[in-house]
């Protein structure tokens, strides 16, 4: 754990899928050190022998019966979309086509 | 007829709906006055519903001439934060990315508060996504205190507490994810309170941190918190985190009795960092319980300096998770000259989201990436073990456990945008709350010489709201005070 570099934003960016400019690259690596250097306090605390929490209070599997029941019509689901033909969300072309 | 029936708590416009003193439509009307005239400086709605509310209203008011079951909030005016799913309107999360979303179904507490008779003045405003402590982040408006313009109202339910404070509803529902409610009725003067993890369906609230998130309510007194939260508790089948414990009723918890009861002061929250007006005040509300035969004993939760180190890392984490659904297939902004479907989640995203949004998304992928999810994610997690030990091995010596909710009274608008880590400093009292899953409440403790509110926080043991509204019951009932309206007009 040492200071963010630009190219750690770079490449955060890329795995959160944001495309940042030059200004804002410059932000974040001064704001992201700054607060990741605030998080690094939690390396005083001894968690050798410490469970990580995985839900904060008693919980099972939560089952239910497997029946059909009612949801959205396709007019209703589709009602928010960006792009739709009427039948599908469309969206640019995802394959290489050249 | 009563000109400021605005003033009214939900009970009491409840009573005089049923009583015939007032009908729905006439509060409704009132209310709708009340923001002509103090929204324009207030600017807690982004939304208000006139017509549906006024509709709203003629109904009750036939159903009550009919002799029909009205239920138990019939009449009364609520306001909705922008974070929970409504068919009626738009749910923006006062963000551009879903900035015209409509909701195709209602939030589990939406329909549960409709079945009880409440009538929706509108949405109200918040940080984007719920990210904040000052509602600065809202990508719609700034909001103000009521008690003072120049000041913020809190966050990220700030306009769920404004509209209260300022009498623009008679209560509201917010979320808190690590102090969202608490914080905002604070910095305004309302009772605002964070139910156990799981005790409220999250079935349509927009997700922010899934394993801290949690509705609940804004009030003007203990009594109307009571009343809601028996609307609001329980089991939903929509949400498989929803908690399958028995809710009791919450109005029983109404009785000013705390003689059996041992309140804990947690010497770790009484430091330098506490503005010392505020500590002050805190003291003197213990002081009003120890008078009514509370037990008060100083309590120990050792690990309170971690709590948000571990709260940003853990909420970015989620945050960063839950929030990449928002990419421009479904629902929402897309960037309309993308090329390839890579540049389309790219430049939508990063024009959709404000600036606070990207940098909690960025802060949690990088907690969670390769090399990083040890030493960052699961060390917060460990640590959020420990605090919530601390919090176990506190409540077997007490039943209560008191706080400032705040360190200090609402700052300026503009003071702490700048520093990110300056604005989240804010919630060192209330991020704890949310890690070990405890409910806690804010209640009005005093004004300080400046004018502006203090709260303290009555945080209680799983599921056991009802303790937590007994002394806060209490202590309404009791304290010497008076903080009387903010001056709007």
């Amino acid at each position: 754990m040492g200071k963010i570099t630009k190219e750690d934003v770079e490449y955060v960016a890329g795995l959160a899928q944001l495309s940042l400019d030059d200004a804002a690259k410059g932000r974040l690596v001064q704001e992201l050190g700054a607060i990741l250097g605030y998080m690094e306090k939690l390396n005083e605390v001894d968690t050798s022998d410490v469970e990580p929490v995985m839900h904060v209070l008693e919980m099972t599997n939560v089952y239910r019966d497997d029946e059909v029941r009612e949801s959205l019509d396709r007019e209703t689901a589709l009602m928010n979309a960006p792009k739709s033909d009427g039948e599908y969300f469309l969206v640019p072309r995802i394959l290489d086509t050249e | 007829m009563n000109e400021e029936l605005y003033r009214l708590t939900g009970h009491e416009i409840r009573d005089a709906i049923r009583t015939g003193d007032s009908t729905a439509e006439g509060v409704i009307r009132s209310y709708l006055e009340r923001i002509g005239q103090v929204e324009g400086r207030v600017r807690a709605y982004v939304d208000v519903w006139g017509n549906y509310a006024l509709e709203q209203a003629q109904g009750i008011d036939a159903r009550l001439k009919n002799g029909d079951d009205i239920g138990p909030l019939a009449g009364v005016p609520v306001a909705l934060k922008d974070v929970l799913c409504t068919k009626e309107g738009y749910t923006t999360c006062c963000s551009k990315i879903i900035e015209k979303y409509r909701s195709p179904f209602d939030a589990t507490v939406v329909e549960r508060m409709l079945a009880s008779g409440a009538i929706f003045l509108g949405k109200v405003n918040m940080d984007e996504f719920a990210m904040g402590s000052s509602t600065e982040n809202s990508a719609v408006q700034i909001t103000r205190n009521p008690w003072n313009l120049e000041c913020v109202p809190g966050g990220s339910s700030g306009g769920s507490a404004a509209a209260v404070a300022s009498d623009e509803c008679a209560l509201s529902l917010g979320s808190d994810t690590g102090g969202s409610i608490r914080q905002p009725a604070a910095l305004c003067g309302c009772v605002g309170m964070k139910p156990t993890y799981g005790r409220v369906s999250r079935y349509g609230l927009v997700a922010f941190a899934s394993s801290l998130d949690q509705i609940g309510p804004l009030t003007k007194d203990v009594e109307d918190m009571a009343l809601i939260l028996n609307v609001i508790c329980g089991k939903d089948p929509m949400d498989s985190t929803s908690a399958d414990v028995p809710v009791p009723d919450f109005t029983e918890a109404l009785d000013a009795e705390v003689s059996k009861l041992t309140v804990g002061l947690p010497k770790e929250y009484f430091t330098e960092a506490l503005n010392a007006e505020m500590r002050e005040k805190v003291e003197a509300a213990a002081a009003v319980l120890e008078a009514q035969g509370a037990r008060v004993i100083e309590v120990s939760l050792p690990h309170t300096e971690y709590a948000v180190a571990a709260y940003y890392i853990i909420c970015m984490a989620e945050a960063s998770a839950n929030l990449a659904r928002f990419d421009g297939v479904r629902y929402g902004y897309r960037f309309p000259h993308a090329r390839d479907v890579q540049e389309m989640y790219r430049s939508s995203k990063s024009e959709g989201f404000g600036p606070e949004v990207q940098r909690r998304i960025m802060l949690g992928t990088y907690v969670l990436s390769s090399g990083y999810y040890d030493a960052y994610y699961l060390k917060a997690q460990k640590v959020r073990s420990l605090i919530r030990q601390d919090f176990q091995a506190a409540f077997e010596q007490c039943d209560v456990i008191l706080t400032p909710t705040s360190p200090a009274p609402a700052f300026k608008i503009g003071e702490k945008t700048a520093e990110p880590l300056e604005m989240y400093l804010s919630d060192i009292y209330t991020n704890s709350a949310n890690l070990a899953g405890i409910p806690g409440l804010s209640i009005p403790c005093g004004l300080t010489a400046g004018g502006l509110p203090a709260g303290l926080q009555v945080l209680g043991k799983p599921f056991d709201e009802a303790t937590v509204l007994r002394v806060a019951y209490t202590y309404e009932q009791h304290r010497d005070l008076d903080l009387g309206h903010p001056q709007l007009s």
